[in-house]
């Protein structure tokens, strides 16, 4: 069963039609040159309302993990820091699940919602 | 301002049913209603402020007031989630001081248990669409803090099962808890994994049910029969993301203990007794921490060998079994987490787990989800 497809919203299409050409993007504030997640028009720093959009390299450190266990298909969540600086929430994607660490290190990976928009999600790497 | 003293809290009850496919929602809030204005020994016509959350039909204080016919000059439905109900102590208490109101009313009731449709989620909510997908709920949300507590501070599963058999200690003597066996460490990690690290025995149960207060003036209180309970101090506070620095270590109870303790003018060491929202194990031990009953990190080893169990430890905690092992209404604990802690200030606790001399007790609790975005609020009563 693959995951529910995001709904967009008026201030958020760009970053999903980037995430169709499996690029993760991440709102860079033209006033502050601060980064932030999740993707706002208005910078959660500072409130400016212009922003660049820097591509993500995909390369982050797991801060934290989870399974689900007792459900038909387990999977696992996380938060995933990322070499940009913001910390993302995401599964974690073609790995054991029981070899996972708070810490180890991840490259992105994109999974096909159910309406085919890519997700970004993450997978160890050794 | 401060509400020392200002306000008074005069009624509480906690409905018995934990399963109530035969009621509706606002019937069960009504009958909180009734039950705490029986209590306190006041009227449906003595109230004049009502205070309710996201748990109440319709449109909140307008469906409930209609519902009920009650005749309001003052209402507040602010919602951060399970612990609204002790932000909303604190709420009308301020509003009794401004001369808003004089008898305020809380409820709190649903049936998640009898009606298990998920929450409808508005994609408008921002964050929706970058979490959701994912499968992140209430469940792996705590999951993630504990994973982290464990990594950060070497906190143990043995630790956090603590918390459950101290809950189950308690539970034992309250008729109305689900669960009422006693269990042990042993016990709690031999229950299924979950959402790791979080066993099945880490989590609250689901129920139906509901709860109401009254907090009044205190020239009304003093016509009232029943102990004087006040008001003391009180603080809040909202957690979230932080523009994607996350920090899962710690929870808003950084804030607003610290507040609460400074307007009442005591420190943690004066709390007789706690009642701590128990979500889950872990929701209990970073809230301990936070609001300062121990040093950060220090959680796990303060739980530990029974410290929470009244006549036991050093800090008797949700003495009516909790959300652990007694009652978790709505899906929201924070109203019977008052309760509890009115019934302690009263001597009216089930004599097993009665905490002697009990004149100062704190109520705090976590709203939403620790691991996203979420509220607390932190309440200290005193018996005078």
């Amino acid at each position: 069963m693959s995951m529910p497809a995001p709904v967009p919203t008026p201030e958020t299409t760009w970053f999903w039609e980037a995430a169709r050409q499996h690029r993760l993007m991440l709102p860079k504030c033209v006033s502050c040159a601060r980064t932030h997640w999740y993707p706002r028009a208005i910078c959660p720093h500072c409130l400016g309302d212009a922003s660049d959009r820097i591509e993500a390299s995909g390369e982050g450190v797991i801060y934290t993990y989870t399974v689900m266990r007792r459900v038909a298909e387990p999977y696992a969540l996380a938060y995933v820091t990322l070499a940009e600086g913001p910390t993302m929430l995401a599964q974690l994607v073609d790995c054991d699940f029981n070899g996972l660490k708070v810490g180890g290190r991840v490259k992105l990976a994109w999974v096909p919602s159910a309406d085919g928009t890519p997700m970004p999600c993450f997978t160890p790497v050794a | 301002m401060t509400i020392k003293h200002a306000a008074f809290i005069a009624g509480a009850y906690e409905h018995p049913t934990r399963k109530a496919p035969d009621k509706s929602v606002a019937q069960l809030h009504a009958e909180c209603a009734r039950g705490a204005l029986a209590d306190a020994g006041l009227t449906k016509d003595d109230v004049d402020g009502y205070f309710c959350a996201g748990d109440a039909p319709g449109m909140g204080p307008l469906s409930m007031a209609d519902y009920m016919n009650l005749r309001v000059r003052h209402v507040d439905a602010t919602d951060i989630g399970g612990s609204s109900y002790l932000m909303l102590v604190s709420h009308a208490a301020q509003a009794i001081k401004a001369g808003k109101c004089n008898v305020a009313l809380i409820t709190l009731a649903g049936r998640p248990r009898t009606d298990s449709r998920p929450r409808a989620v508005n994609p408008d909510q921002p964050d929706v669409q970058f979490e959701a997908p994912y499968g992140l709920v209430t469940l792996n949300a705590y999951a993630l803090c504990a994973m982290r507590h464990m990594h950060e501070y070497g906190t143990t599963s043995e630790q956090l099962a603590w918390i459950k058999v101290a809950a189950s200690h308690h539970a034992q003597w309250n008729p109305h808890a689900m669960l009422r066996d006693v269990v042990t460490v042993e016990e709690v990690l031999a229950s299924p994994m979950v959402a790791d690290p979080l066993h099945r025995l880490d989590c609250c149960v689901i129920s139906d049910g509901g709860g109401a207060l009254i907090v009044v003036s205190p020239e009304i209180a003093r016509t009232l029969k029943r102990p004087l309970v006040a008001v003391r101090g009180a603080g809040e506070a909202v957690k979230h993301t932080m523009a994607g620095a996350v920090d899962l270590t710690y929870s808003g109870g950084r804030v607003s203990g610290p507040i609460a303790f400074a307007e009442a003018g005591v420190t943690p060491a004066d709390i007789k007794y706690a009642s701590i929202y128990d979500s889950f194990t872990i929701t209990v031990l970073m809230q301990l921490e936070d609001i300062g009953f121990c040093e950060k990190g220090q959680g796990g080893r303060f739980v530990a060998d029974g410290n929470l169990i009244s006549g036991v430890g050093k800090l008797p905690f949700n003495t009516d079994g909790g959300g652990l092992c007694n009652n978790h209404p709505a899906n929201r604990g924070g109203i019977t987490k008052v309760i509890e802690a009115v019934r302690q200030l009263r001597g009216e606790a089930h004599p097993k787990v009665q905490v002697p001399n009990c004149d100062l007790a704190l109520a705090h609790g976590t709203g939403g989800l620790l691991g996203t975005r979420h509220g607390s609020a932190t309440l200290i009563m005193e018996r005078l």
